[in-house]
């Protein structure tokens, strides 16, 4: 496997990574099919929840974009280095109680439920890295930002992660609608906080040395 | 300490809930007889293989006098689990305990040890009022994003009562809820529907109108509350008035179904000017989808009992009947039984509710009351005094616990003789009925029991977001 392939397949694990946690989105959909007692209102939950996580993720991709035409590209990785390590740091010591949600959401709301939640965890940032590490992204950051080739770039890699979070997503929330049932929270919802707060400390110290 | 797993008393659903083991012991709220010395948490053994079961193993005494101790909650509980804002690897490990006359707030660690607690954090009085505006904290639920709690009353002792929030790591106040009041003036108690982001809030008195003892004037001029309030929980907006008219007088516990798909609950209404009666009422949302406006009615009426007025107080003389005084109610967590308190006649009762809009009584049992003074079947001969006021169901439906004390400048007024404190374990059964148990009576000497809380949760301590 080349570099670039490793990154595109690394972009994906980021999502289905994203995915797998509780609290970015598969559990909300779960709750609303049973609030309103049917599947679909569940199924219906996951294209917003796609939506938010995508695009909280393109706004953090274009804004490193948009950083790199004024930014040495090097700074630029000290800056989303210094950033993923006080955010993992920060996640590690507190865990903040998020007071913008409800239960009763249209799909504009769980979009923007899904963005925020994705914005507030770093999911965006975590993925910066990555990014910057295709050669498309980076070699041309200085030269070509703006670009069509860059932007086009930019919105395939933040398709390839939103997929990956959207396939375990999906497949989590079916599941357990149809399966499985909440009672599994209270023995497999391992604090993934933990592991988060670490990948962006990790995420973080990897992009220092890219 | 983060934990890696939830906490394990908390449950995405009240069916999961019921499928906890039995409580092994009970926190109690303790009012001082004596008003010149503090308040405690006592905690009582409720495993009944051990040598001290339905026995005090613990009192904390409170730091100070004059607390008035009455209801108290968790900071964590299974609202955690929460989709929107979840927060699973909380714990269920502090007692948030308000004074309700001092307005102070007590903080209290059940770790390392559930069975002695210890003083964590003190929330003074000025504090409380200079953060919140409010003042005479009451009531203490955990919601998915912070700790709420209500007051009675304004900081000068008057209106309007609300809501605050405090966060539920550090418990700083974040300051009063309500966005937009509306109307709303009078406070008692809230609680909400998390599925359908509603609050509701009903009415007792502000803090001049109460803490001197039922006031007959304002009583017979149907000035206490007679309605409740439907808040959107989430824009905190208040968005509808449930009234009841001001002949029925003091709308007190709230108890919503545990259900969170569904939009109804449960409000008992102390008295009638019309007949002394009590009665319960339930609120529902009208519309199959939720979406309709919210309504109304009275589901359960229990009548006034002719008394000797020898055997009356000064206050109820005239009217030669005693009331029965609903002061509070619960629910258990499958939403099929009610359990109705009338402190007045000395009579608890059981009524299936799995149709809400109508009631069945299926059982009542008796113990004190102003008149009756009916004694425990442990104590044939000892009169009670006193009648079942605070009442708690464990998760599993199966022991309802009574305590007789409701508040000490109106205890005087309606047992003139002084409340002498008991806690009493009722045995439910699964399919209706249930009996007083012989061997179960802590009589707490020198101290008035109010709240009880049982270990890891019980049906008025958590709220859940799963059906």
């Amino acid at each position: 496997m080349n570099e670039t392939t490793m990154s595109w397949a690394v972009l994906l694990g980021l999502g289905a990574f994203h995915g797998l946690n509780p609290g970015m989105g598969w559990l909300f959909a779960v709750a609303l099919g049973m609030q309103e007692r049917r599947r679909g209102a569940a199924l219906s939950a996951l294209l917003p929840l796609g939506l938010g996580h995508a695009l909280a993720v393109g706004v953090a991709v274009v804004i490193a974009l948009i950083a790199g035409v004024v930014i040495p590209i090097n700074w630029l990785h000290w800056i989303v280095a210094g950033t993923l390590i006080s955010l993992g740091v920060s996640r590690l010591v507190w865990h903040r109680h998020p007071r913008w949600a409800s239960m009763r959401v249209n799909a504009g709301a769980l979009t923007f439920w899904s963005f925020l939640m994705a914005s507030a965890h770093g999911a965006g940032l975590m993925v910066v890295p990555v990014f910057l590490s295709l050669p498309m992204a980076s070699a041309h950051c200085h030269a070509m930002a703006g670009s069509t080739m860059t932007l086009m770039n930019a919105l395939l890699a933040t398709m390839v992660h939103a997929l990956g979070y959207l396939l375990v997503t999906a497949i989590i929330a079916v599941l357990v609608f149809e399966k499985i049932g909440v009672g599994v929270l209270r023995k497999a919802w391992f604090n993934l906080d933990l592991v988060w707060a670490t990948t962006l400390l990790g995420t973080g110290l990897v992009c220092v040395f890219l | 300490m983060p934990q890696l797993l939830p906490d394990q008393t908390f449950y995405p659903s009240p069916k999961m809930a019921i499928q906890a083991p039995s409580e092994k012991f009970a926190y109690v709220a303790l009012l001082n007889a004596d008003p010149g010395a503090p308040d405690a948490m006592a905690v009582v053994d409720l495993d009944s293989s051990s040598a001290n079961y339905s026995k005090i193993i613990h009192q904390l005494n409170m730091p100070n006098v004059g607390d008035e101790l009455h209801h108290f909650g968790w900071n964590a509980c299974s609202s955690c689990l929460c989709p929107y804002a979840p927060h699973p690897h909380m714990e269920r490990r502090f007692l948030v305990v308000p004074g309700l006359r001092s307005s102070r707030i007590h903080i209290l660690d059940t770790k390392p040890d559930p069975r002695r607690p210890k003083l964590f954090k003190v929330i003074e009085p000025e504090e409380v009022k200079r953060k919140s505006g409010y003042s005479r904290a009451h009531t203490s639920h955990c919601g998915p994003d912070g700790i709420y709690m209500n007051a009675l009353g304004a900081v000068d002792g008057k209106g309007p009562g609300g809501i605050f929030v405090l966060d539920p790591q550090t418990f700083e106040i974040k300051g009063a809820w309500e966005a937009d009041r509306g109307p709303q003036y009078l406070s008692y108690d809230f609680w909400w529907h998390l599925g359908h982001d509603t609050m509701i809030t009903s009415e007792w008195g502000t803090p001049d109108m109460v803490e001197n003892g039922a006031n007959p004037e304002l009583l017979l001029a149907g000035k206490y509350g007679h309605a409740l309030h439907v808040w959107d929980l989430n824009k905190r907006r208040h968005q509808q008035v449930l009234e009841m008219g001001p002949e029925y007088q003091m709308a007190l516990e709230l108890r919503p179904a545990h259900d969170p798909t569904e939009a109804y609950g449960f409000v008992g209404v102390v008295t009638s000017l019309k007949d002394l009666s009590a009665s319960v009422w339930l609120w529902y949302r009208e519309g199959s989808n939720g979406n309709g406006s919210w309504k109304i009615r009275k589901v359960i009426e229990i009548p006034a009992e002719a008394a000797d007025p020898e055997l009356l107080p000064p206050l109820l003389k005239g009217f030669k009947a005693v009331p029965p005084f609903v002061t509070d109610i619960n629910l258990s967590l499958d939403d099929r039984f009610l359990y109705v308190s009338c402190w007045g006649t000395g009579e608890l009762r059981q009524y299936d509710v799995s149709d809400p809009f109508s009631p069945v009584q299926t059982e009542s049992i008796r113990l004190g009351g102003i008149v009756r003074r009916e004694p425990h079947p442990s104590e044939p001969e000892h009169k009670l005094n006193g009648g079942p006021q605070m009442v708690e169901v464990s998760r599993d439906g199966k022991r309802v616990f009574v305590t007789n004390s409701l508040y000490r400048a109106w205890d005087d007024q309606f047992y003139p003789d002084g409340i002498q404190g008991w806690l009493t374990m009722v045995n439910a059964d699964q399919s209706g009925g249930m009996s007083t148990d012989g061997g179960f009576l802590v009589q707490t000497d020198g101290f008035r029991p109010h709240q009880v809380r049982l270990q890891g949760g019980d049906a008025s301590s958590d709220s859940y977001c799963f059906a």
